[in-house]
């Protein structure tokens, strides 16, 4: 069932111009970064030859797209997943989901993993960037597969919290201001521990970037694994309980 | 075999009670009209029978499943079509109602032909591959009707399935909720009350949240059963000389000679009357009983207490 509502869910994003125009935007847009960094290597490369230890080509091009790209989706990912309940419940269509012997967590995971289905596309095509690298030279498969397991994680915590925040309100454009505000906050927040030491612990520990910064660098921990994991669980969690009093009370 | 019931059904939004103590039974086979005026918690009272709505307090059994503690084995026997068809409308019909297949729990093997059944049965058997966004009011309702009844559940609730529709459409739309009433239980509400007539086999009118009337249609025809009828015996005619046979009520005054008489149901005096004018040697122009048209019944129950919470 929950693939049932993921399959569809997927499908539709596909019909609607909007996914096209998003992953078309994105690809030309890191493009651009891929070419530009791919420049600037270049220009460094014979001075890197004769430095001890000096970053590779994954340290100098690969990594820094992949980091630009986050950064993108942080304002992309909120117009994807605007629509998901807003739209769904402006239409009435909702009506067809609570009618349905389905559970709600059935259709908000159904719907959550069409949407990631999505993103899976997205980062699949902006590796293909890195990967043509293979035909010039040789790649730090380990850094770059780091790299990458956690733009997905991020980006599916993007889509997490901003599926909540879809199913707020009947404005889809509300939806998408509110999750970009939220995940923008969450991008910042290690900046009060800047401030005051004392909660610097805490903040860091929140902020989304902080998690997303180690793998980056190559070093996969389990514990940012967790946390990307606990962010999207309670995120969804939220969205079942919001959805499911909405029934109680209106 | 009941396969709706409902019991002291309460909702409030907020101070505002949408239904009051509501409770009724049906079986397979029966076909119950909701009436009411707006705002009266027809679509209330359907959203909790659909389960898209909690009941304040009070219980709702589908088929032996309660909506509320067995809610997916109650859905599953239910084909819900809201107020709002809910389409997507960037889908073409056959995809929408494959969805709906889907998510009715209809095994992939058997969609394409509970996809088939439910277009023909709604009139649909050309449009499946048009999007639903480019079709007309009156098809979006037909689709949404398919959707309701792919899954061939036993308990189908339309909510004003005819809204938007052409006469020719109505017409089609009442024989398919006749024959879905041979082997299912529907309930639906609507405004249009000779819709009721023509389709339902028992009446329910809800006002202010409230059952004010509850009858099925046979017996219908006995409550509606004249209770007065007009009599026109020429200018020489004595409305105190009616008034004096056992079992008129009162007579009312229409013109000269023109009167209403008024009599206990089904306690005719209309032979005595006749006697009396062809006794008195008045001209029976007409003598016609007054049926009270279900409309009536409508209006007398909807307005009687306005103003009450």
């Amino acid at each position: 069932m929950i693939a049932h509502i993921a399959w569809r869910e997927f499908r539709n994003l596909f019909l609607s111009p909007l996914a096209w125009c998003v992953l078309a935007v994105v690809q030309f847009l890191l493009a651009f970064i891929f070419l530009a960094q791919l420049e600037n290597f270049q220009l460094v490369q014979s001075r890197l030859l004769a430095m001890e230890g000096a970053p590779g080509v994954t340290d100098l091009v690969a990594t820094p797209v992949l980091t630009s790209a986050t950064t993108l989706l942080l304002l992309v990912v909120p117009l994807l997943t605007m629509r998901m309940f807003a739209e769904e419940r402006r239409s009435g269509t909702l009506r067809l989901l609570i009618s349905a012997p389905v559970s709600l967590y059935q259709v908000v995971l159904g719907k959550y993993l069409g949407l990631v289905g999505l993103l899976l596309v997205m980062v699949g095509m902006l590796l293909l960037m890195p990967l043509s690298l293979v035909l010039g030279t040789s790649l730090d498969w380990g850094k770059l597969a780091a790299a990458a397991l956690g733009l997905t994680l991020m980006i599916s915590a993007f889509a997490a919290a901003g599926l909540f925040m879809s199913t707020l309100t009947v404005q889809p454009v509300v939806a998408a201001v509110s999750s970009f505000g939220l995940l923008l906050l969450l991008w910042i927040i290690d900046w009060a521990g800047a401030i005051n030491q004392q909660f610097s612990e805490v903040f860091s520990y929140l902020s989304l970037l902080r998690h997303y910064e180690s793998m980056v660098q190559g070093v996969f921990s389990s514990a940012d694994l967790a946390y990307y994991l606990l962010f999207i669980v309670a995120f969804l969690g939220l969205a079942v309980r919001r959805l499911d009093a909405e029934r109680l009370q209106r | 075999m009941v396969l709706v019931s409902v019991e002291q059904l309460y909702r409030n939004y907020g101070e505002h009670r949408a239904v009051v103590d509501l409770s009724f039974e049906l079986r397979r086979g029966e076909v119950l009209g909701l009436l009411g005026p707006n705002g009266a918690g027809k679509s209330s009272t359907m959203s909790i029978l659909s389960g898209n709505l909690a009941p304040s307090s009070g219980r709702v059994t589908i088929a032996g499943f309660d909506i509320l503690d067995q809610p997916n084995e109650a859905k599953a026997r239910i084909g819900y079509l809201p107020e709002v068809p809910p389409v997507h409308t960037d889908l073409t019909v056959d995809e929408y109602l494959d969805y709906a297949a889907g998510l009715h729990r209809v095994p992939r093997r058997a969609r394409r032909g509970a996809r088939e059944a439910a277009k023909s049965r709604c009139g649909l058997s050309d449009s499946g591959r048009r999007l639903i966004g480019n079709l007309s009011k009156g098809y979006r309702q037909r689709v949404g009707i398919a959707q309701a009844i792919i899954h061939n559940p036993p308990v189908v609730i339309l909510d004003e399935p005819t809204v938007g529709l052409d006469p020719i459409q109505v017409r089609e739309i009442r024989a398919l909720i006749g024959e879905l009433g041979k082997e299912h239980s529907v309930i639906l509400s609507t405004h249009i009350l000779p819709e009721v007539l023509a389709t339902c086999t028992h009446v329910k009118i809800i006002h202010h949240g409230r059952l004010v009337f509850s009858e099925d249609i046979a017996h219908l025809d006995d409550r509606l059963r004249d209770t007065a009828f007009v009599v026109d015996a020429g200018p020489a005619a004595d409305a105190d000389a009616f008034a004096a046979i056992a079992g008129v009520l009162t007579v009312d005054t229409l013109g000269p000679g023109r009167f209403r008489i008024h009599h206990a149901a089904n306690a005719s005096p209309a032979p005595e009357v006749a006697q009396l004018a062809v006794a008195r040697g008045w001209p029976l122009n007409e003598l016609s009983p007054e049926r009270r048209t279900l409309e009536q019944v409508f209006v007398d129950l909807t307005t009687a207490d306005v103003g009450a919470p």
